[in-house]
């Protein structure tokens, strides 16, 4: 294992009698999803790289019950944010970041009432944090400078908790030429996962959801989607496969494009 | 002569203030059958948003032409009404046109105001007619808007054109009978309402007085009987708008209401919380299936709703052919509390089945785009969000798809079929 990607987990750090300034909240996606292990492995490159005092919960961690209350199960929902911020008060924790919009969401919004408080950041905001104090540096010249990034909104970073510049901030530090959707940032277009729909299939209509938001992200002629929310890629990634574009067309999160471009 | 007039506006304004008022009681007491909650903290911030977004229609002008064409009317609403404060005063002292000799030249100035903005709500009733019936906009032909919506929409311009109209005729004719002499007030003259004096001059005096004092009785019954249609109709919004935007949430829109009953039953089952004798009575009802188990401001929402459509003209369920439309939850919402408060009991029917289905709640992601896109802060899905709540909670009719993502949340504390050991697994790879 290199050291880029060493991972301590809290519970390694609280037997050593030690506590870390940040909480990586990795989230179902991050962990289980093959795709999304990318993007979990490219922010834990990023903070090792910039040796910052990190770790993960690692097998201790469980979902937030996003989903759950979504669909309505609120037994469900509380049932795990009760046994989330035990562990996270037994920890201690006063930080999180995670690469989960939904995550983000519940954690920020959801768990402070259920006695949960701690100061969550979403890893687009984490970035821009870093590259604005000048902690974090990107490559002159980078893979990307002048090539055509469409960023993609995930409702619950834009619509649900007001977060549209720092994604796109992030992106500006790679050179590239950045094009917007016609529906962006408010108006931005669900890819279609949210509200638990990434659990089950859609309901009857004629399009599915993401094929829709797929059309207008090609349309705008980038060579990539990036996009900051795991069920974003699910569906941006499944769309572009459906339409035979994925060698035109590359899906990548935020945390990807940084790691690969870092100086 | 003059007293059978007073009488007969005294009647009048009678007539309407009664059934206005009755009106206006039963519409409260329909937003009360909703459940208690507290919407009076941060006044300060709740009065900014409150003129921002009605007084200053914010959010209209996220689409330039319907929002200028909206603030013709909206202005012109406020600042025409001014005049009827005149029309009552002259109606019940027997006067005509009682400001004129105090106010002067200013009265010239104020009534050639009002003319002009009276212009202006003709052309934007005009335009607004077309895009509903010429140029077809889609949002105006969605399902749900069957032939009353669409009729309510219509007959709504159609009275502000007539109500204009009567003001125009007033005046032009009145100018007439002015340079004839016939003892009617000096006003000066008002410019836009002069170029229709030639299609009045051929009428004798006496026919020109009767269609001034018609065009007078058209105008202010029909700001009353307006004003009572209005209660009947999508139009509210010109009143909600205010009082819906003031308790408008305050909080990211992206976090659910929580449900305090339940985390006490939770607590209680982790033994976090001692079982003790509770203080007040347990839930009658997990989420909500009818419109007693939404708050008040729910109800509230559902009267503030004007049916513009720009919630499901966003919403990305209903943009793909989905059977969900945010606009059709809040007509549903009105109708049915409707049909209590006129009825005054349950007739076995409940929201959630005999209005609102299943797959349409099912259908939505959740996405804030209805939420963001409304111009009066409109929340339909924090009524969506409830719905599901009954239909997990008390119904355990959720998709099959989700009762197998609860299951794997319960076994593996992931929504995905993994195992809990595997989760930390992503580590060991390269």
């Amino acid at each position: 294992m290199s050291a880029n990607n060493n991972v301590p987990t809290m519970a390694e750090l609280a037997a050593a009698g030690e506590k870390p300034n940040i909480l990586f909240w990795v989230g179902c996606a991050g962990s289980y999803d093959q795709r999304y292990q990318k993007v979990t492995q490219a922010l834990v490159e990023i903070l090792n790289h910039l040796d910052i005092s990190f770790a993960v919960l690692g097998p201790e961690e469980s979902c937030t019950g996003d989903p759950a209350r979504r669909a309505g199960n609120e037994f469900l929902f509380q049932m795990q944010a009760a046994a989330n911020i035990q562990l996270l008060n037994g920890y201690q924790v006063e930080t999180i970041v995670t690469a989960c919009p939904h995550c983000f969401n519940t954690l920020k919004n959801e768990y402070p009432e259920l006695g949960g408080d701690y100061e969550v950041i979403h890893h687009s905001v984490f970035l821009q944090r870093l590259i604005d104090e000048g902690r974090l540096v990107i490559k002159e010249g980078g893979s990307f400078k002048g090539r055509k990034i469409t960023f993609h909104d995930s409702c619950y970073l834009g619509r649900a908790n007001g977060i549209y510049q720092a994604p796109r901030k992030v992106l500006e530090t790679l050179d590239a030429e950045l094009v917007e959707m016609k529906r962006c940032r408010t108006t931005g277009l669900c890819c279609g996962a949210g509200g638990a729909q990434m659990f089950k299939e859609p309901e009857k209509g004629n399009k599915d959801i993401n094929n829709e938001r797929v059309d207008e992200a090609i349309d705008t002629g980038a060579e990539i989607v990036a996009a900051a929310c795991p069920f974003c890629m699910t569906m941006l990634s499944d769309g572009v496969k459906g339409k035979g574009k994925e060698e035109e067309v590359k899906v990548l999160d935020l945390a990807e494009l940084i790691a690969q471009n870092k100086g | 002569m003059t007293l059978i007039s007073q009488i007969s506006f005294v009647l009048v304004a009678a007539f309407f203030g009664f059934f206005l008022a009755r009106r206006i009681k039963n519409i409260r007491a329909n937003i009360q059958l909703g459940r208690s909650e507290n919407r009076n903290d941060n006044p300060d911030k709740r009065l900014k948003n409150m003129f921002l977004v009605a007084f200053g229609q914010k959010k209209m002008f996220k689409r330039l032409i319907p929002a200028l064409l909206h603030l013709l009317i909206y202005v012109g609403f406020l600042v025409i009404n001014l005049e009827v404060l005149e029309f009552i005063l002259d109606g019940l002292l027997g006067t005509h046109r009682l400001f004129a000799p105090f106010l002067g030249g200013f009265y010239t100035f104020c009534l050639n105001l009002f003319e002009f903005m009276a212009l202006g709500v003709v052309i934007s009733c005009v335009v607004f007619l077309a895009r509903r019936n010429l140029l077809k906009l889609s949002r105006f032909w969605d399902a749900e808007m069957t032939s009353w919506p669409r009729l309510d929409g219509n007959l709504i311009l159609i009275i502000e054109i007539v109500l204009m109209a009567a003001i125009f005729t007033m005046n032009s004719t009145d100018q007439i009978l002015q340079e004839r002499g016939a003892g009617y007030t000096t006003t000066g003259t008002f410019i836009i309402s002069a170029q229709l004096m030639p299609l009045f001059e051929s009428l004798s005096t006496q026919a020109l007085v009767m269609v001034e004092r018609f065009a007078w009785w058209i105008h202010i019954i029909g700001i009353l009987a307006f004003a009572l249609y209005v209660t009947y109709s999508k139009h509210l919004h010109i009143f909600m708008a205010f009082p819906n935007t003031y308790f408008a949430n305050l909080e990211a829109p992206g976090k659910m209401v929580n449900m305090p009953e339940v985390t006490k039953e939770v607590n209680i089952m982790m033994g976090l919380q001692a079982e003790e004798g509770s203080a007040e009575p347990p839930p009658t009802r997990f989420g909500a299936k009818d419109v007693q188990d939404l708050t008040w401001y729910n109800i509230m929402n559902a009267y503030a709703c004007t049916e513009c459509g720009r919630c499901t003209s966003e919403c990305p369920a209903h943009l793909t052919g989905k059977k969900l439309s945010p606009r059709k939850i809040m007509m549903d919402v009105r109708d049915r509390v409707e049909e209590i408060g006129q009825t005054g009991e349950q007739n076995g029917k409940s929201l959630l089945g005999d209005y609102i289905s299943k797959e349409e709640i099912f259908a939505c992601t959740s996405c804030n785009a209805c939420v963001e896109a409304c111009p009066v802060n409109i929340d339909p899905l924090n009524i969506i969000l409830q719905l599901r709540r009954y239909t997990a909670m008390e119904e355990s009719s959720s998709p099959a798809d989700w009762n197998n993502m609860f299951s794997n949340i319960e076994t593996n504390f992931a929504p995905w079929k993994f195992p809990a050991a595997d989760r930390f697994n992503w580590s060991k790879k390269s």
